[in-house]
């Protein structure tokens, strides 16, 4: 759609049409502002095979008997589980979590026939239909946008695309359980080589009971000539969510990945602990961007996805580079750090970040940038929106190592406020270990004018409408950093997710 | 057009406007003076239908309808446009997504489809001209980084894009040079018309001799002590406005 748009316009106007085309959107946006419902609060009725409700050792034997997996993945997932056993939730974070029952969750839930891969119409009709109402058909996905989809449907990978044209490439893009059956040695030498089994809480929980996610590798000086997408949905009631992501990037590669959810509506509460690795050799970048919108929970808080997120880039050779972007406007309470390891000498880490919460919502996220190379660059741009009754935390560290000569960071975070009976906090850690190198750290806190409100009023622009211009310019340094169709969705969860919070 | 009998206005229990009467037809250039604190820009707030002021009597009918019954955003769309003394900034909102937003709310109010990029291109431009505005201008945040005079510029820029019925410029003149008072009121009268009415509201006589008005009226003390045809602002500029005080009383 939006690739037509565009085409069409950029011969009308040669010079003119990318300004015409992002206010096109942007208005189009503004027209499907509707209602305050979920939109996405439907739910697809396909037979699912599950696992019985707890978690045990024979839980995990479970998981790894259904996937087929082979000796060494099993004793990785008991592994992380003896290690989660002895583990403690983290209590750190600016959250009200409650107490969640893990023996109350169903671990492993699939949908019983895994259709062909060869074209969509082997696809179940139904997961179809579902996708369609997102509008993110793969058909759509497919013809107009080039995005190679990997559309992961609770837990199993029922669809991937564009092989052809990766494999030409040498690049690997497929489920992981495909990845430890097809490509175990690069599994084998990655998985948790970033974030260890142990590294807190939620990872070990994933690395034990993880039921699926992507795997993604671009082989030395391949730059990949599409954006990797995945799309995940919850989908089942009681059913926790545990992604795992990894990829690689090998010497001079580049790749931009993109991540996007969407959660039907659910009374319960649903966990969701995903693990995403990202491994940058010499000379390699990834760029991995997310718009989040798990259900957030009614207007009274109740019900909403627990979004409880490991992510970490390794900047691994020298001249790397790992870039997220994500854009958070769901889950009912997200606790949720994507880091960087800037380990190569003139390594880049960079992290671009709106986080919105309104209502009930609880959101502590932030950034971890861990310099240990010479001359390693860092960015944390964190764009906060707290509206209802919500809180909204940044925390950051900022790490420089000793030998991490020459370093930079420089920090931006800012927080709007809209409404009086929400909270904006920043928790910035500096930690400095040598004296060649410079961190700065900016911080604003702002609220919505009344003056900029009757501005846009007078000029015939609504109240809501006035909300979702002034929220989109005060998110656009973020917002910018996305893929354009992916900036787009960003741009109406934004809207949407803001219905309501004025007047 | 705008009809306002018997105004009077509070802010915070103090009144502002005490009995205030004013008719604006169709064609019609007003020009409201009078020195600080008079009311003058409580008038454009009110009409504008800016929160915090509360009419304790009297009425303002536009087009015959009671505007003091409509939400601040409807009479933006029934075309009533006020210029602003002090414009806000809105930053990462560019004045084109600005103005394309604005514009296409004016047309789904009025049944139209949202205009087309084309002829959207064109009003723009035609719209730059008039008030010698850059393209770097329309391209930045709105009024984010303007000088004094851009920002008064791109008030009537605004008011060139939105082609209001009644355009209230509250204080426009305020902070210009010469040279870019002469391109503000080039654009003000470019844009009159037998259809639409202005009100220029100013403290002094400088901008009236670019706009000439029709009617001249001195607002003192909450109330129209003295109106007049563009005479009044002459003999104004000699005498200042000591010598009506005492007509006031």
């Amino acid at each position: 759609m939006l690739l037509i748009t565009f085409a069409g316009l950029f011969k009308i106007l040669p010079n003119k049409s990318e300004e015409i085309t992002m206010s096109d959107d942007k208005n189009n946006i503004l027209d499907e502002v509707t209602q305050g419902e979920y939109k996405y609060g439907f739910f697809t009725d396909i037979e699912m095979e599950t696992a019985p409700k707890g978690l045990d050792e024979g839980t995990i034997r479970f998981i790894s008997e259904k996937k087929k997996e082979p000796e060494w993945m099993l004793d990785f997932r008991l592994k992380a589980f003896e290690r989660w056993k002895t583990m403690k939730e983290p209590n750190w974070a600016h959250l009200n979590i409650p107490p969640i029952d893990y023996q109350n969750i169903i671990y492993y839930a699939a949908p019983k026939k895994k259709p062909q891969l060869d074209s969509l119409d082997d696809v179940d009709p139904e997961l179809l239909e579902t996708f369609n109402k997102l509008g993110i058909s793969l058909d759509e996905q497919k013809r107009l946008t080039g995005v190679a989809v990997d559309a992961v449907f609770d837990s199993v990978s029922v669809k991937t695309t564009f092989q052809d044209t990766l494999k030409k490439h040498g690049i690997v893009f497929c489920s992981f359980s495909e990845a430890v059956q097809n490509h175990p040695d690069l599994v084998k030498k990655y998985m948790g080589s970033v974030v260890p089994a142990g590294d807190n809480y939620f990872a070990a929980l994933n690395s034990a009971v993880f039921s699926d996610g992507s795997f993604c590798y671009i082989p030395p000086g391949v730059r990949c000539p599409v954006e990797l997408s995945t799309y995940f949905r919850i989908n089942s009631a009681g059913t926790g969510q545990f992604e795992r992501t990894l990829i690689v990037a090998d010497e001079g590669a580049y790749v931009s990945y993109l991540e996007g959810c969407t959660a039907p509506m659910r009374d319960e509460n649903q966990l969701h602990a995903a693990v995403v690795e990202i491994v940058a050799l010499k000379d390699a970048e990834v760029k991995y961007s997310t718009v989040q919108n798990w259900y957030p929970g009614d207007k009274n808080g109740k019900g909403g996805v627990y979004n409880f997120v490991t992510k970490r880039g390794m900047c691994k050779g020298n001249q790397s580079k790992i870039s997220w972007t994500q854009v958070e406007t769901g889950s009912a309470i997200t606790w949720k750090y994507p880091s960087c390891v800037l380990l190569g000498d003139n390594s880049i880490g960079e992290f671009y970040s709106v986080a919105v919460t309104n209502n009930h919502q609880q959101a502590d996220t932030g950034s971890k940038m861990t310099h240990i190379g010479k001359n390693t660059k860092s960015t944390i741009i964190s764009k906060g929106i707290s509206a209802g009754f919500s809180n909204n935390s940044y925390r950051g560290l900022v790490k420089i190592a000793r030998r991490a000569e020459n370093s930079r960071n420089f920090s931006q975070c800012d927080s709007l406020l809209l409404g009086d009976k929400c909270g904006a906090h920043t928790f910035p850690y500096i930690d400095t270990g040598n004296s060649s190198s410079i961190v700065e750290h900016e911080a604003t806190t702002s609220k919505i004018s009344d003056d900029q409100l009757f501005y846009c009023l007078q000029r015939g622009i609504d109240t809501e409408k006035a909300i979702g211009l002034i929220v989109n310019g005060y998110a656009k340094e973020v917002l910018k950093q996305l893929p354009m169709e992916f900036a787009v969705e960003a741009q109406k969860l934004l809207a949407v997710s803001l219905e309501g919070s004025v007047g | 057009m705008l009809n306002i009998k018997n105004l009077h206005v509070a802010i915070e229990g103090k009144e502002i406007i005490r009995g205030l009467n004013l008719e604006v037809k169709a064609g019609e250039v007003h020009a409201i003076m009078g020195p600080n604190g008079t009311g003058k820009s409580t008038l454009a707030a009110v009409v504008a239908g800016k929160e915090g002021y509360d009419v304790t009597q009297g009425e303002v009918l536009y087009h015959h309808k009671d505007l003091l019954e409509m939400a601040t955003e409807e009479r933006a769309l029934e075309g009533i446009f006020l210029g602003f003394q002090y414009p806000v900034e809105i930053p990462g909102v560019s004045m084109t997504n600005f103005m394309r937003t604005a514009l296409n709310e004016q047309r789904k109010y009025r049944g139209l489809d949202p205009i087309p990029p084309g002829e959207f291109l064109e009003r723009m431009e035609k719209a730059k001209k008039l008030v010698d505005i850059h393209d770097k201008l329309t391209n930045r945040s709105v009024n984010e980084g303007f000088s004094g005079g851009e920002k008064k510029r791109n008030e009537i820029f605004q008011m060139a894009m939105l082609e209001p019925t009644l355009a209230i410029l509250d204080e426009t003149d305020s902070g210009l040079d010469i040279d870019a008072l002469k391109v503000v009121a080039h654009g003000v009268n470019m844009l009159k018309s037998k259809d639409n009415a202005t009100i220029v509201i100013t403290h002094y006589q400088r901008l009236l001799e670019y706009i000439i008005p029709d009617f001249v009226h001195v607002l003192f003390d909450g109330k129209i002590v003295k109106s007049g045809g563009k005479e009044l602002a002459i003999e104004l500029e000699e005498k200042g406005y000591e010598w009506l005080k005492a007509e006031a009383v």
